[in-house]
């Protein structure tokens, strides 16, 4: 409770976070591992993800970890590789919805009436549709690219964190703090953008963190099902869609791999939630 | 009946475990008014809680015995103390609302009580929750049987609340300030109803509160806490008249009754000046508001008329519903009126609507302070960052200057430098007042609106903001408009009185004239009800 300064504050704020919720610790490890795979991956991987070679279909061994897949690839190589790929998706999609559910759910909570009803209403047709096939569909009609895979994704994630923002904009639009500001002189614009909306951020937060999680498995279902990125890319979607062939025949490296990796970016994104929360509410400061 | 000793209990909090009650010996006889009277975090919630162990989560009672009847509260297993809630010792809250199921009529709620500690069969039900009801002087019981508890105003949900705790006629009640939420006169009714309902059952009642005026005026015996530990009992008298210990002394003095004066709160306090009055600063001429409501419009104010001189005091005294609060909000142009015209040195303040009144030269001259100081700072924003808001839009400042004077602010609200880097919930309440009233100070403006700035503080917490408050008045010649539903703090900063009520001003006049012979029967119900002095 000594009056430290503002940077001070959040880095040991931070430490707290962590020390509190072993959880969270790692979760930040885990989280610190795909950011690893994900910038240096593919320079230090043993193998060519793209080089085929002879020794095909290879169980797991002390030279190819992962196994070899129909081509004779590195399985190990492919799977590091692909995290970068997954990575842009999802936090590129993550990020854009984001800003746009941010930009909404500020406009429908302050503002209310008819904009909060064309925006509310919008949204919620979107969700009416079945998300993934709305997907299928915006990559279809925009066409078969991995930018494209990154809007369809950011487009079907935009509800939730509008309703997120909105909720929790609503609530403090009469709040004390939010007269005081106009009462110091504050825009509408102002006062939503810097003295409203930093308050819904622990919420979103946790909501950051599920969607990581549900971008990553959208991405890796639109390959799977043969939109957005295509073989050779190594990608773990496509990845656990060619396994699935050999699986019936034996060769089961080839679809779990990828598919646990997959398994540990969700888990390791839905593990960040609450502490992540922690970081960005400043009430949990002493 | 009841007899706590040694009792400490312990919190294990993020800094450490922390001591919230230190060794307290404690004992209330058959059908006795006890009242534990101390400030926030002096542990007497604390207590309370620790007699029927429904502590928060991390507390701990680490010794001491608690004895009721024959039976020892702290061994007991929690069988037992689910069979001694409710029907043997009973509790109500602060907030009667809060304690009330939301989605549930009130009469079911009762009929649950009673049927959980089989006092009512499936048939009898629900006449004994009726009669219940009507024992809580509730008119027309049957009727409100089936209200739901956002259908009824405060004081009804606390007289519910107390029908719930009575339903099975406890022996022992304990109620932790169970008028806090709520409007003097209702204060009055409520208290007088749990007082009537304690003679005739011969009940014991535990009273927490932090007004010691309204715990004298109550209870039969008084203690008083402070730091987890009791600094002092005796009865309401011999407290008043020859408090002993010196905090029991600042208690005494801090407590406001009518007829004391400003300087007399503080020990050993000082009268500041009151600033000449000058030409009329502010005029609200026939102000109207009215609201769309589900039920067609509400008229929120009928025509509100009065004049303040530069260097006034006007205290808007009413209760919640009257439209004080909507008069100060349009006078602060935060919303709009429906007719009428304010004006502010002879200029109408109503010719810009309130959504563009945030670029206008007079904003930096109508300033406010809130009544409730924790949900007007932003959490995310230091003291210091608080104070420079205004600064940064109105004030015309460079970095360094704004920093300057964000320190001479603070200086003048006389909060220590070093807190300027705290969050608003690192700081305690009447650190955030302060904050509050140095951000409002901070483009010095000439009208200052009070918006029952010290209703959520401690009595000698409001004793020193009241008292800065007069300072500040006299040394920077500023223009008051105090908001209240508390006379006996009215009375001791106002020179002019405006009694508001439905949408009215139904009395105005000098503070004096008003509070020693009020004209109209509203201001004597309300000044009827502010607990007496207890000498």
């Amino acid at each position: 409770m000594t009056g430290t300064t503002q940077s001070h504050g959040f880095a040991s704020h931070v430490g707290h976070v962590m020390r509190q919720n072993p959880v969270t610790m790692i979760a930040f490890g885990m989280l610190g591992l795909l950011v690893f795979c994900a910038v240096f991956g593919p320079a230090l991987v043993p193998h060519d993800p793209l080089a085929s070679g002879a020794r095909i279909l290879q169980p797991p061994s002390g030279e190819h970890w992962f196994g070899t897949d129909h081509l004779g690839r590195d399985v190990f190589s492919r799977v590091i590789v692909a995290t970068r790929l997954d990575m842009v998706i999802s936090v590129g999609a993550v990020a854009l919805s984001f800003v746009a559910g941010a930009i909404l759910g500020c406009a429908a909570g302050y503002w209310g009436g008819w904009p909060d009803a064309v925006i509310s209403r919008g949204l919620d047709m979107i969700m009416a549709f079945p998300l993934f096939v709305l997907a299928m569909g915006i990559v279809a009609a925009l066409g078969n690219t991995v930018e494209n895979v990154i809007y369809a994704t950011a487009v079907i994630n935009t509800p939730f964190y509008a309703r997120v923002v909105r909720a929790e904009v609503n609530i403090r639009r009469e709040a004390g703090f939010v007269q005081a500001a106009r009462l110091a002189g504050n825009s509408d614009l102002r006062i939503v953008a810097l003295h409203i909306f930093p308050n819904a951020l622990p919420p979103m937060m946790v909501q950051v963190s599920l969607n990581m999680g549900w971008a990553v498995l959208n991405a890796a279902g639109l390959s799977f099902i043969g939109l957005g990125v295509r073989p050779p890319t190594p990608e773990w979607g496509i990845m656990v869609a060619e396994g699935a062939n050999y699986i019936i025949s034996g060769e089961w490296w080839l679809a779990v791999f990828p598919g646990l990796w997959l398994m540990f970016a969700v888990f390791t994104f839905n593990l960040l939630g609450d502490g992540l929360r922690d970081i960005v509410d400043p009430r949990q400061r002493r | 009946m009841l007899r706590i000793a040694d009792l400490r209990v312990r919190f294990a909090t993020r800094n450490g475990p922390v001591d919230a009650v230190r060794g307290i010996d404690l004992s209330l006889g058959n059908g006795e008014t006890l009242g534990i009277v101390g400030e926030s975090g002096s542990g007497k919630s604390v207590t309370a809680f620790s007699i029927l162990r429904i502590l928060d989560q991390g507390g701990e009672i680490v010794s001491g015995a608690v004895r009721y009847g024959g039976m020892d509260l702290r061994q007991a297993s929690e069988r037992d103390l689910n069979d001694i809630r409710g029907r043997e010792i009973s509790m109500i809250f602060q907030n009667p609302r809060a304690a009330l199921n939301p989605i549930r009529k009130v009469g079911h709620q009762i009929e649950d009580v009673l049927r959980q500690h089989a006092q009512a069969t499936r048939q009898d039900a629900r006449a004994k929750a009726i009669a219940a009801l009507e024992e809580v002087q509730i008119k027309d019981a049957a009727a409100r049987y089936h209200a739901y508890p956002f259908e009824l105003s405060g004081g009804m949900c606390q007289r519910i609340v107390i029908a719930l705790a009575l339903a099975c006629r406890p022996r022992l009640l304990i109620a932790d300030e169970p008028t806090t939420s709520l409007d003097v006169t209702t204060q009055k009714t409520v208290m007088d109803l749990i007082r009537t309902l304690a003679r005739d059952r011969k009940m014991g009642v535990i009273l927490i509160t932090h007004d010691l005026g309204l715990a004298g005026q109550y209870c039969d015996r008084l203690v008083v806490m402070k730091d987890g530990q009791i600094v002092e009992s005796g009865t309401p008298a011999d407290l008043s008249r020859a408090p002993t210990h010196p905090y029991t002394r600042r208690l005494v003095a801090a407590t406001p009754h009518p007829g004391k004066k400003l300087h007399q709160l503080v020990v050993d306090g000082t009268p500041a000046p009151i600033p000449a009055r000058g030409e009329v600063l502010l005029s609200v001429r026939d102000v109207t508001k009215t609201y769309a409501g589900k039920s067609g419009p509400v008229d929120a104010l009928r025509g509100v008329s009065f004049d303040l001189p530069q260097g006034g005091c006007l205290g808007l005294v009413g209760e919640s519903g009257s439209g004080k609060s909507t008069v100060s909000s349009i006078i602060a142009r935060l919303q709009d009126a429906s007719g009428g015209d304010v004006l502010f040195q002879g200029q109408s303040l109503c010719d810009v609507p309130a959504s563009r009144f945030s670029r206008d030269p007079r904003r930096p001259l109508i300033q406010m302070v809130f009544q409730d100081a924790t949900d007007s700072l932003n959490p995310r924003q230091t003291a210091s960052q608080a104070i420079a808001e205004p600064l940064r839009r109105l004030g015309g400042l460079r970095a360094g200057a704004r920093r300057d004077r964000v320190h001479e602010l603070a200086e003048q609200v006389g909060l220590p430098a070093n807190l300027l880097t705290r969050l608003p919930h690192q700081l305690s309440g009447g650190q955030k007042a302060r904050v509050g009233i140095a951000r409002a100070l901070a483009v010095s403006p000439r009208l200052l609106i009070l918006d029952e700035p010290t209703a959520a503080l401690d009595v000698s917490i409001q004793a020193l903001v009241l008292n800065l408050l007069a300072d500040l008045r006299h040394r920077l010649d500023l223009t008051y408009l105090f908001v209240s539903h508390d006379l006996s703090v009215v009375q001791m900063l106002c020179d002019t009185v405006a009694v508001m009520r439905r949408g009215q001003i139904v009395e105005f006049g000098a503070t004096e004239q008003v509070l020693n012979t009020p004209a109209d029967s509203y201001t004597r119900q309300l000044l009827d009800a502010v607990p007496q002095p207890i000498v």
